[in-house]
């Protein structure tokens, strides 16, 4: 394994050195920084073009520049990595190491929201094969193909951010909108349980009251002015998941498995009282850490409590179980910080944003407004990034578990009599997850695209507007900094993919042979 | 209870699956090959409406505006499309029938009869820009300037991906090792990132050159199926049956081993396609692709992409067309590989299962 590990990072230093010859000499032939000074009427135009020739050594052919500039690249490896310097006379490193954050913050979430939600989708897609909801999602899948992301961007801005922030004056959803709202739920959740007539009308309208009195009740206590959740709330979703999680992972029959999760369930309740407290606190990072061990630890105790064969799945849906409480009580957080941050100053009762990676004028405002600044930057260019790379996993979680489903070992499981929840989710489902690790990493590539493209029509200050900006200028030092951090980043992110696949089948043994 | 009667039925697939296999022979009897994806294209019905849609489309696109031949200034002779303006034509901006304080809104009415005029296509259908230009002519203009790069991106991809693809499958060895290691360094880099940089560059020699460089850097998806398709299909009997009949190693490549793979080609340039009109649209959006005085849709759109709120027009038809083509050609791609696919079976009508009965029962009968 290690070896192999280092073979391949052997061969990612050689794919760089030839990715970013073959960049830095196309770019170099092709353009010409003197441009703009060739035209300009400067008087001592002449010196200036002498300058800059010589501080970019225009004077040598480009493959003698290209060697130059790796000499200080190479420097990475004794600690001493010079990238050059911007034609604004900054280190290359510095403006990439203020921008890389951004950019790799934003293409983090939106991965492991599509891959949720993706992969979601996909599978009850495929065991829903020939349904109304699997031709709605085939055809939703080649709809979002095709969408340029640039193009979604300016319709979320619209329809999203400012459609959004008017509604938030009054907070009040009009009934129309109540009862339309309410029929696509319903027409949703009728599609993934299709059955007989008479069920399919029981569910569509049980759905459609619920939703419509849920719906109600948020326009008429104008929750969306005030949001929050509150220990009673919490409870409940705990008890929820706990009931969920158990479902999926165990069955509800493995009544060990179900008690112990409803403890950790009503433990994370609990600690949620403390942790308000250590959440305020003047260290809320710490507070968070010590929240989350505190639930995990409980979440231990539970499944020591109440199993006593069998512990490894029981625990596992535990920890599960309260990594979400643990979320939701973030969520609940941040939904308290909600109405001070909406009254600030700056933002003047329009939270979500369309501009910018953060509201710079956020002066003196607690760890968790700050907090809630930075999501509500976030969410528009993550659903842009989301809806373009998730129709790829729909279609490959689909036509994978379909085809796992084909396999004998299925038939196997469902000839000794195992449950189809077990069959689905312990035998089908876990192999599907193996060739949608092979996905990941090409998606990895596309979305580092759709970031730089996101950026531009959200002006994040990010790698893409600094890659624009190289290239704008004919900065060729940035540019080849940007598109070494960038095209490493693609690089890593499929190395880690073929380890993650040997780890998940056995099948496949990486290093061995040759 | 609910689960018995799903035993039941289960049991009734079992006995139509093998009926399904009696099906699905007799339909292939007596076909080729290529006879029998032709039957399995054309009976993909979202492929079919797509191809349609498609063709319809190209050809309004395309014949449109006048075809200049020649210098465009001075044209030697000019083909006359059927629109009545030109994309360059400037013309004063009407106020007909635009709501309060805006100008050279859309004609077009797909409503008939609410408003009294009926479908109709107007002077200005898709209204007209801030200089007064027919958005229509254009979005018309766009569209050709991207389908043109499209095939053309497709058409280079294809050649080079094919060739290099099948030259380091087939010869394997260092000729596989070289070609691969230069897929590799290309296809490390994300594409948008060499489409900028070339665009950037070479975007004001034209739609055409811009698409052939852009070619020259899409191959390497298409060449690593078809080198896997390659090592595979090389070691098949009829490789060496061709060899031992004394074939040049061309003749294998070309008469032999591509048309097996031609299959996994054709899905993966439709794919290519589709990707190509978004990276071309994407490009010129940011400012690094076509540039004016030509346009491209993604061009249109990024001018107006802050008219959204005034004019929105300006801003939804281009997006439109996009996502019309690149959905056409997704699902013609989507229907060619249900073709080539020999596991791909289509669900079973009403109407085969009655057949598949009566069959049955006339076999019992006999």
């Amino acid at each position: 394994m290690l070896s192999y590990v280092i073979r391949r990072l052997g061969a990612l230093v050689l794919i760089l050195f030839g990715s970013s010859f073959i960049i830095y000499n196309l770019t170099a032939i092709s353009s010409d920084p003197l441009e703009d000074l060739r035209d300009s009427t400067e008087p001592n135009r002449d010196q200036l073009i002498l300058n800059l020739t010589r501080d970019l050594r225009l004077d040598l052919p480009p493959p003698v520049r290209y060697f130059i500039w790796l000499r200080g690249v190479l420097g990475v490896f004794v600690g001493r990595a010079d990238f050059g310097q911007t034609r604004e006379d900054q280190p290359v490193i510095s403006e990439i190491l203020g921008a890389l954050p951004i950019t790799v913050r934003l293409i983090f979430v939106a991965t492991i929201v599509a891959i949720v939600l993706g992969i979601g989708l996909g599978i009850t897609s495929a065991l829903r094969q020939y349904s109304r909801f699997d031709y709605s999602m085939t055809f939703f899948a080649f709809l979002l193909y095709s969408l340029p992301i640039f193009w979604v961007a300016v319709l979320l801005k619209q329809f999203l951010a400012i459609d959004f922030n008017d509604f938030l004056v009054s907070a009040q959803i009009s009934l129309p909108a109540i009862i339309i709202a309410s029929i696509a739920v319903g027409f949703f959740w009728t599609a993934i349980f299709s059955g007989s007539r008479k069920r399919v009308l029981l569910i569509f309208s049980g759905v459609f009251v619920a939703n419509s009195i849920f719906l109600y009740m948020i326009s008429a206590t104008k929750w969306f002015l005030n949001p929050t959740l509150g220990p009673i709330i919490v409870l409940l979703l705990a008890v929820g998941i706990a009931y969920g999680i158990t479902y999926l992972s165990v069955g509800l029959d493995n009544k060990s498995a179900l008690r112990s999760a409803l403890f950790s369930a009503v433990s994370g309740s609990i600690i949620y009282f403390p942790a308000q407290i250590l959440l305020d606190s003047d260290r809320p990072r710490v507070g968070l850490l010590l929240m989350f061990v505190a639930l995990i630890g409980m979440a231990m105790l539970g499944s020591v409590i109440f199993s006593r064969i069998d512990r490894g799945p029981i625990i596992r849906t535990n920890l599960i179980t309260v990594v979400i409480i643990g979320l939701i009580i973030i969520l609940d957080k941040l939904m308290q910080a909600w109405r001070p941050y909406i009254e600030n100053d700056e933002i003047n009762f329009r939270p979500v944003s369309t501009f910018g990676q953060s509201t710079a004028w956020l002066f003196e405002v607690p760890f968790w407004v700050r907090t809630l600044d930075i999501v509500m930057h976030m969410i528009l260019p993550t659903i842009a990034l989301t809806l373009i790379s998730f129709a790829g996993y729909i279609r490959f979680s689909r036509g994978t578990l379909l085809e796992v489903l084909n396999q004998d070992y299925i038939r196997t499981a469902r000839a000794k009599g195992l449950t189809e929840r077990t069959v689905i989710m312990r035998h089908a489902f876990r192999n599907t997850m193996i060739p949608i690790t092979t996905i990941l990493v090409t998606d990895i590539a596309s979305i580092v695209g759709g970031a730089i493209i996101t950026e531009r029509v959200f002006g994040w200050y990010g790698m893409g507007t600094l890659f624009n900006k190289a290239i704008v200028s004919f900065d060729l030092n940035l540019l080849m900094g940007v598109i070494l951090f960038l095209s490493t980043l693609a690089i890593l992110a499929n190395l880690i993919a073929d380890l993650l696949y040997s780890v998940l089948d056995p099948r496949i043994r990486v290093g061995a042979g040759k | 209870m609910a689960r018995k009667s799903n035993k039941v039925s289960n049991v009734e697939e079992k006995v139509l699956d093998s009926n399904e296999n009696a099906i699905f022979n007799k339909e292939t009897e007596g076909l080729s090959q290529s006879q029998i994806i032709l039957k399995r294209f054309v009976r993909h019905r979202a492929a079919m409406v797509a191809l349609f849609f498609f063709t319809t489309l190209v050809a309004i696109v395309y014949t449109a505006l006048d075809w200049r031949i020649g210098d465009p200034r001075n044209p030697r002779f000019t083909i006359p499309g059927w629109w009545r303006y030109g994309f360059e034509d400037i013309l004063d901006l009407t106020s007909e029938g635009c709501p309060e304080g805006t100008l050279g809104c859309p004609t077009i009415d797909f409503v008939p009869l609410v408003d009294g005029d009926g479908v109709q296509l107007g002077q200005h259908p898709f209204g007209q820009d801030n200089i007064g230009r027919d958005y229509f002519a254009l979005v018309m203009r766009g569209a050709q300037r991207s389908l043109l790069v499209m095939f053309i991106i497709g058409l280079i991809a294809t050649t080079v991906g094919t060739i290099i693809g099948a030259l380091a499958g087939f010869f394997r060895g260092w000729t596989d090792a070289v070609l691969m290691r230069l897929v590799d360094f290309i296809i490390t880099i994300p594409v948008i990132i060499i489409g900028s940089v070339i665009g950037f560059h070479f975007g004001n020699k034209g739609a055409a050159f811009l698409a052939l460089l852009l070619g020259l850097f899409s191959w390497t998806g298409l060449s690593r199926l078809v080198r896997g398709e390659f090592l595979s299909l090389r070691e098949r009997e009829f490789v060496d049956a061709a060899r031992v009949a004394g074939a040049t190693n061309r003749r294998i490549i070309f008469k032999h081993i591509l048309p097996n793979a031609i299959g996994v080609i054709i899905v993966s340039v439709t794919l290519l396609m589709s990707g190509a009109i978004l990276l071309e649209t994407a490009l010129s959006f940011l400012g690094f692709g076509v540039t004016s005085p030509d346009v491209s849709l993604g061009l249109l759109i990024s001018n107006y992409q802050d008219a959204f709120t005034t004019r929105p027009w300006l801003f939804w038809y281009p997006g439109l067309f996009i996502i019309a083509i690149a959905l056409c050609v997704n699902f013609i791609g989507d229907g060619l590989r249900d073709a080539f696919d020999p596991r791909q079976r289509r669900r079973l009508s009403k109407k085969d299962k009655e057949n598949a009965r009566e069959m049955k029962s006339r076999s019992e009968m006999a």
